[in-house]
C-alpha cells in the first residue's frame, strides 16, 4: 500500500475535470498512505483462511464489520471479545482487545480463543497467534460486492451456513431492488464527505473512486464527483470543491451529534453559493456508526443514500 | 535579487550608502518580492478560471463560480499565507534575539504545542460547543497557546528578579514535551477518522475558505507587530547580553517581556490560522541575516516580508502540485527551503 500508481480515466462529464486529472496523471506517486488507513479500518474481506477442524466457540474479532456480521448470522454467543471500535449494543457487553493499531495480544491469549479475526496488515500478531497455535482469519478491505461473500464465508466458518445465506441473500436482494429503482434516473453528481473540521469547510475528506463508500453511492444512483480518482479518500481544497460543482453533498457523521444538531453545522457550506447542491438545498447529513462499516447494514445505508439522492423514487 | 541585496550590503560596508538608504533599498527589494508573489499567487491554481468572469460585475456573485473560486478559495489562502508567514518569521527573529540562541523558533517556548493541544481537544473530544458560529478549532488553538504562554512566563518569573531566558528556554522545551505527550494520548483515544483530522491539522493548512478567521487574527497580529516595531534597537543591544544592554540604557526586563509576549501573540495567532507550519520561523531569520547582516532594524521587517513571500509561494506549490490532492504546506516549506538554505550557507560564508 505504500506507493500506488494512480491511473486515470478521462472524464466524460466535465471539461475542467479532464484537464485536472490529466495533470495529475503526470505526478503519479502517491505517498499519503494516511487517508487510506482511515477506511482500512472499516473495510474488510476474507483473504486467507486456516480452516479449523471444529466449529469455533470462542471467537475474537478485531474488525468491527466482522463483529456485526457474526452477530447478524447468529454467531453472537460464540464471540468472546471484540475490538475497541465496536459500537453496536450487542458488542458493547463484550470485553475489548484493541483495534487495528493497538491489538492487545496478551488479552487475546488470556481469553483462550479458538478463532481470531485480524486485519491483513497485522502480520506480527498473526505470527504470534500462530505460534500459540490459535487459528487466525486474515482480512483485507474491499468493496461493496465483497460484503456478502464475506458473510457466507463467515457462516461456513462458524457453523451458521443457513442463516448467513439468508442474511447475504437479503442484502443482495435489497441492493438489487435499489439498483432497479434508480436504474432509469439521472444520477446526481455527488460529493460524499466523511470528515472535515467542525464549523468550517477545511480539511475535507471525501470518498474517492474505490472502496465500499463509493460503491454504495453508485448503487444508490449517485455519481461520485471523485469517481475517477483511484483511491479511497480524496482531500480536496475548497477551490476544487467549488470547481467540481456537486449537485448533492452528503456528509457522513459517524458519532457524536444527532442529525438535527449537525444540520446547523452544514450552514458552513452556505458561503459556497455557486455549488448547485448548496443552491438547491441539497446538503444532507447522515449519522450513525453503520455508515462506515461494510457489514450487514450496507443495504440499509445504501437505501438511506438512495432516498436522499432520489427522494421521489422512495 | 541576491545580487541586488549583496551589492547594497557591499555599498554600505564601503560607506557609499548611509543607513537610511540601505534600509530603504533592502526593504524595497523584499517588499517588491513579497508583493509580486502575493499578486501572482491567486492567479495560479489547480482549476483554470476565467479572469474576465471573476471581475464581471454584471454576474451576481452567488452565480459566479470563477469569482467564488478567486475570492473564497484563493484570496483568503494567499492572505492567510502572507500573514502566517510574516508573523512566524518575525516571531522567529525576535525570539532568537531574546533567547540569544540561533536555534530558537516561534515553537520553542511551547506556544505551538499549547495551540495544537487546544485544536486536538476540539477535533477529537468535540470540546467545547462552538461560540457564536465561529469555527471552534482556531479559537481553541489560540486559547491553548495563551495557556502555554502564561505557564512558561510564570515559571520564568518565579524566583527570579528579571526574566530568566534559561528558564524560559527550558520551561518551553519541557512544556512542548508534556503537551506533545498529552496530544499523543488524546489522539490514541480517538477514532481513525478523527486522529486523521488531527494529524492533518498538525501538518498545517492555509485553506481557510473564508475571511472570518483572518479578521479574527488580524487585530492580534497588528498588536504584535506594533510591539515588534519598538523592539529592534533594544534587541541589537540585548544580543550583547543583558548586563551590557542595561549598561547602555536598555530597560532589559521590559524589553524581554515585550519581546516574549509579542512574539507569542504573533505565533499563537499564526498557528490558530494556519496550524503549526514549521521551518519558516527558524530558517527565514537566518536567510535574511545571511543576506543583509545582523542589524535587527533591517532584519525584522525584511524577514517579515520574506516569510510572507516564502509561505505564499510554498502554498501555491502545495495546492497545485498534486491536485486534486493537496500537499500539506509544512512539507513544502522544509523540502524547498531546506536545500536553498544549505546552498546559501555554503555560498555566503
Amino acid at each position: 500500500m505504500s506507493c500506488k500508481q494512480i491511473s486515470l480515466i478521462s472524464n466524460k462529464h466535465d471539461a475542467t475535470k479532464v484537464s485536472l486529472f490529466k495533470k495529475m496523471n503526470r505526478l503519479t506517486i502517491n505517498f499519503l498512505i494516511a487517508p487510506m488507513l482511515v477506511l482500512l479500518t472499516f473495510m474488510s474481506v476474507l483473504t486467507e483462511t486456516q480452516s479449523p477442524i471444529a466449529i469455533p466457540n470462542r471467537i475474537i474479532s478485531i474488525v468491527p464489520a466482522v463483529t456485526e456480521i457474526l452477530f447478524a448470522i447468529g454467531a453472537g454467543p460464540q464471540v468472546v471479545a471484540v475490538s475497541s471500535f465496536d459500537r453496536t449494543k450487542e458488542a458493547l457487553s463484550k470485553p475489548r482487545v484493541g483495534g487495528l493499531l493497538d491489538p492487545n495480544i496478551e488479552r487475546v491469549l488470556a481469553l483462550r480463543p479458538d478463532l481470531v479475526i485480524l486485519y491483513e496488515s497485522q502480520v506480527d500478531q498473526q505470527i504470534q497467534l500462530k505460534r500459540a497455535e490459535i487459528p487466525v482469519l486474515m482480512y483485507q478491505h474491499g468493496g461493496l460486492s465483497d460484503v456478502t461473500p464475506m458473510i457466507r464465508k463467515l457462516g461456513k466458518q462458524t457453523g451458521h451456513i443457513a442463516q448467513a445465506q439468508k442474511v447475504a441473500t437479503q442484502i443482495e436482494r435489497e441492493l438489487e431492488n435499489i439498483r432497479q429503482r434508480v436504474k432509469n434516473l439521472t444520477p446526481p453528481r455527488t460529493l460524499l464527505v466523511f470528515g472535515r473540521e467542525p464549523y468550517a469547510i477545511k480539511n475535507v475528506y471525501a470518498s474517492g473512486g474505490i472502496g465500499f463508500l463509493h460503491d454504495m453511492l453508485e448503487t444508490a444512483g449517485g455519481e461520485n464527483v471523485f469517481g475517477d480518482l483511484l483511491r479511497e479518500a480524496a482531500h480536496p481544497t475548497s477551490e476544487m470543491i467549488l470547481a467540481i460543482e456537486p449537485e448533492v453533498i452528503i456528509e457522513l457523521q459517524v458519532q457524536g451529534t444527532t442529525e438535527n444538531q449537525f444540520s446547523s453545522e452544514t450552514k458552513a457550506w452556505n458561503r459556497f453559493s455557486t455549488i448547485p447542491a448548496v443552491r438547491s438545498d441539497r446538503v444532507h447529513v447522515l449519522t450513525g456508526s453503520e455508515l462506515v462499516i461494510p457489514g450487514p447494514r450496507v443495504a440499509e445505508v445504501t437505501r438511506r443514500l438512495a432516498t436522499l439522492l432520489h427522494p421521489k423514487a422512495f | 535579487m541576491l545580487r541586488v541585496i549583496h551589492s547594497i550590503r557591499l555599498a554600505t560596508k564601503t560607506r557609499c550608502l548611509d543607513f537610511r538608504w540601505r534600509f530603504g533599498l533592502i526593504q524595497l527589494t523584499f517588499g517588491v518580492l513579497a508583493l509580486t508573489v502575493c499578486i501572482v499567487a491567486p492567479l495560479v491554481g489547480p482549476v483554470p478560471i476565467s479572469f474576465n468572469a471573476v471581475f464581471n460585475s454584471s454576474l451576481p456573485f452567488s452565480d459566479n463560480v470563477d469569482a467564488q473560486i478567486f475570492f473564497i478559495a484563493r484570496l483568503p489562502r494567499v492572505l492567510a499565507g502572507a500573514l502566517v508567514g510574516g508573523a512566524l518569521a518575525a516571531a522567529g527573529v525576535v525570539l532568537q534575539a531574546l533567547l540569544r540562541n540561533p536555534l530558537a523558533t516561534p515553537f520553542t517556548l511551547g506556544v505551538s504545542a499549547g495551540a495544537s493541544l487546544g485544536a486536538m481537544l476540539v477535533l477529537i473530544l468535540g470540546l467545547p460547543v462552538p461560540i457564536i458560529g465561529i469555527a471552534a478549532v482556531p479559537v481553541a488553538s489560540f486559547v491553548g497557546s495563551l495557556g502555554a504562554v502564561s505557564i512558561v512566563y510564570a515559571l520564568a518569573r518565579f524566583r527570579y528578579q528579571g526574566l530568566s531566558t534559561n528558564v524560559l528556554l527550558l520551561a518551553g522545551v519541557t512544556l512542548n514535551s508534556i503537551f506533545s505527550a498529552i496530544i499523543l494520548f488524546v489522539q490514541y483515544l480517538a477514532d481513525y477518522t478523527q486522529s486523521f483530522q488531527a494529524i492533518r491539522w498538525l501538518m498545517g493548512n492555509l485553506d481557510v475558505s473564508s475571511y472570518t478567521p483572518i479578521l479574527y487574527a488580524l487585530p492580534l497580529l497588528t498588536i504584535a507587530f506594533i510591539a515588534f516595531a519598538s523592539l529592534p534597537r533594544s534587541l541589537n543591544l540585548l544580543t550583547l547580553g543583558p548586563k551590557s544592554a542595561a549598561a547602555r540604557g536598555v530597560n532589559v526586563l521590559q524589553t524581554q517581556r515585550l519581546a516574549f509576549f509579542s512574539a507569542s501573540l504573533a505565533t499563537g495567532a499564526a498557528v490558530s490560522l494556519g496550524g503549526p507550519i514549521g521551518f519558516i520561523g527558524i530558517i527565514i531569520p537566518h536567510v535574511v541575516r545571511l543576506l543583509v547582516g545582523a542589524d535587527h532594524r533591517i532584519v525584522l521587517p525584511a524577514a517579515t516580508l520574506l516569510g510572507a513571500a516564502f509561505l505564499v509561494a510554498c502554498d501555491v506549490v502545495a495546492r497545485t502540485f498534486m491536485s486534486p490532492m493537496e500537499l500539506p504546506v509544512g512539507i513544502i516549506t522544509a523540502m524547498l527551503g531546506g536545500p536553498f538554505f544549505l546552498w546559501l550557507l555554503t555560498r555566503t560564508r
